[in-house]
């Protein structure tokens, strides 16, 4: 099933990317190209088989509950594009 | 002699018996940069205030006996490593003004052990690519060129390409990388250079931007197999701010070199015979088996069966991993912010302006295979065909010690080539891909020249955690190729 315009609209949305119209059809092509040739997955029987979760077959490693780190807000907001005092600043969300 | 030819191993013990300073060593690469990074851009980031600050505190640990293992090596950093201080912006807008304030552990390990860093090179965005073209600072330029045709602007491949073109182009003596589709292995082989993607989980990825978390594998690039295991010996290690970092212990890999491999077994997988591969390849890939052979190693045909569904697999899951792992770019902790008139206005605005289209690209198919009603019939049943690639692997290694294949389909592109749909410059991942979802061992190594005189890898793949056999095999072509070979753009060259 080819993916139509309102499909990217709605993926780019909960992706949280801003397309410019001429971008959507553009990529509107391409993501039906990608999808169109990963189809061929299709054809391979999983039924019997166990998802991978991760390259390696490891258990989780356990450490002490402690904190370690922490107490440098400076640090930490240092990077951020608005602050104020130790916070970040973002446009009014509640009314 | 010009101290840029030096490979790691020589210029080690030349600065060890005080031949030379750390510091010379380390002008001669700035000076290096400086003549040729305008042309190439392999670095967007050059430290030499840094770099000759650290080459004095070599100097002064070599003068005083208490050197580490890389006291005094110049290396570049692939954009990718967060760097304490140091601007890292995986060749993303949307990192420009970003400054880590803390250091990747596979860096830290590097300078733990001495090392100087010359600055940090261009990659495809986010890692998301096979050509360094997908950077928003600007291409990359592979310092081969043509024989008939030297004026065609090559790629150094991707989407490590910046580190590949600095260490091919003697800027720099190594470099670290990261592979998660084959982004060290096939930029290495564009530009003739050895790389190295280790085991799953033998590199931690601290400090490492994620595009893809269960694929995403740092290692070593270099101009020579031992350079290579040098550099995996101080980058390689148990890690607790990875949780994916296995707690085995770090081999001599350079002592691996000259490990015998009389009667090692070697694959030859045969799903990675592939029509229309050109003929100098195939040409390349018998030789490589006649050399091993001759080292007294058998040759087996093996197979691969799955092989030709791990590049899709590939783009189910990388993108997918990827739409989660880049969901932290919201304008608001760090990085770009275009002002928007709410906060979610403010997010959209940011993303669209911050990503270049390759990654918008991927994270559009990423947030399509997990959204609700798709999420089993993409990202689950790949999962499952990765796990039946890993098994191909598993039952190959019953047989053999390594497979022994192409790095990748072609020899360097022209800039512009394979751009027209996104799929056939996927293509060119297609020996390197399965490795990454299995989670195996692979090295590219320099092996010969097409007919315009470019570069052509060989791989070697390994078994998990089999990276001494694998570098032993690597190190034994490596010999017997003796490539020679040199690129037209170099540090020195005539041509400049």
């Amino acid at each position: 099933m080819p993916l139509d315009r309102s499909t990217i609209r709605r993926i780019a949305r909960l992706a949280r990317i801003r397309l410019e119209e001429s971008e959507a059809e553009r990529l509107r092509r391409e993501l039906d190209g990608i999808l169109a040739w990963v189809e061929m997955l299709n054809s391979v029987d999983v039924s019997e088989v166990a998802p991978m979760t991760g390259a390696i077959t490891i258990g989780l490693r356990m450490r002490p509950d402690i904190v370690t780190d922490g107490g440098d807000a400076d640090l930490v907001l240092g990077n951020a594009p608005e602050r104020v005092g130790d916070f970040y600043a973002v446009p009014k969300v509640v009314e | 002699m010009n101290l840029t030819d030096l490979g790691l191993g020589p210029a080690r013990r030349a600065l060890g018996r005080r031949e030379f300073s750390a510091r010379e060593l380390t002008l001669a690469h700035l000076a290096a940069i400086e003549a040729l990074n305008p042309r190439l851009n392999a670095f967007l980031l050059v430290t030499a205030g840094e770099a000759l600050a650290a080459a004095e505190a070599a100097d002064a640990a070599l003068a005083r006996g208490e050197a580490g293992p890389l006291a005094g090596i110049p290396l570049a950093i692939k954009d990718i490593f967060c760097t304490k201080g140091v601007r890292t912006t995986a060749a993303s807008r949307i990192l420009e003004p970003f400054v880590p304030p803390y250091e990747s552990t596979v860096t830290a390990n590097l300078r733990r052990d001495g090392a100087i860093f010359l600055g940090k090179t261009n990659l495809d965005e986010f890692a998301m690519g096979s050509s360094t073209t997908n950077s928003a600072y600007g291409s990359t330029e592979n310092p081969w060129k043509r024989r008939q045709d030297p004026a065609a602007r090559l790629v150094p491949g991707g989407s490590s390409g910046g580190s590949a073109a600095a260490v091919a182009a003697r800027l720099a003596i190594g470099a670290t990388g990261t592979d998660t589709g084959g982004s060290i292995r096939q930029p290495a082989s564009f530009c003739g250079i050895t790389g190295i993607k280790p085991t799953y989980g033998r590199c931690s990825r601290y400090g490492v931007i994620a595009f893809a978390s269960s694929l995403d594998h740092p290692g070593p690039m270099a101009r020579s197999v031992e350079d290579c295991a040098i550099l995996l010996c101080s980058m390689a290690g148990h890690d607790p701010l990875d949780s994916t970092s296995v707690e085995v212990p770090v081999p001599d890999y350079a002592a691996a070199c000259n490990q015998s491999i009389r009667g090692l077994r070697i694959g030859v997988p045969r799903e990675y015979r592939v029509d229309g591969m050109p003929a100098e390849i195939e040409e390349m890939w018998r030789s490589g088996l006649a050399w091993l052979e001759d080292a007294g190693a058998t040759v087996h045909d093996v197979s691969l069966p799955h092989t030709k569904y791990g590049l899709p697999t590939y783009y189910i899951v990388a993108p997918a991993e990827a739409s989660s792992n880049l969901a932290r770019y919201d304008g608001v902790r760090y990085g770009l912010r275009v002002p928007g008139e709410d906060l979610i206005d403010l997010y959209e605005e940011t993303r669209g302006a911050g990503f270049g289209a390759e990654v918008k690209r991927r994270i559009l198919i990423g947030t399509y295979v997990l959204s609700a009603g798709y999420y089993d019939a993409y990202y689950l049943k790949a999962q499952k065909i990765r796990a039946l690639i890993l098994k191909d692997f598993t039952d190959a290694f019953a047989q053999v010690d390594a497979l022994l294949a192409p790095t990748a389909p072609s020899a360097a592109f022209a800039e512009g080539e394979k751009t027209e749909d996104p799929v056939t410059m996927y293509l060119n991942d297609v020996f390197t891909v399965p490795a990454d979802l299995a989670g195996v061992p692979a090295i590219s190594v320099p092996a010969g020249l097409d007919a315009d005189g470019l570069p052509l890898g060989l791989q070697v793949i390994g078994r998990p955690f089999g990276e001494e056999t694998m570098i032993a095999v690597a190190a034994q072509l490596e010999r017997a190729a003796s490539f020679t070979a040199l690129p037209a753009l170099r540090a020195g060259s005539p041509t400049i």
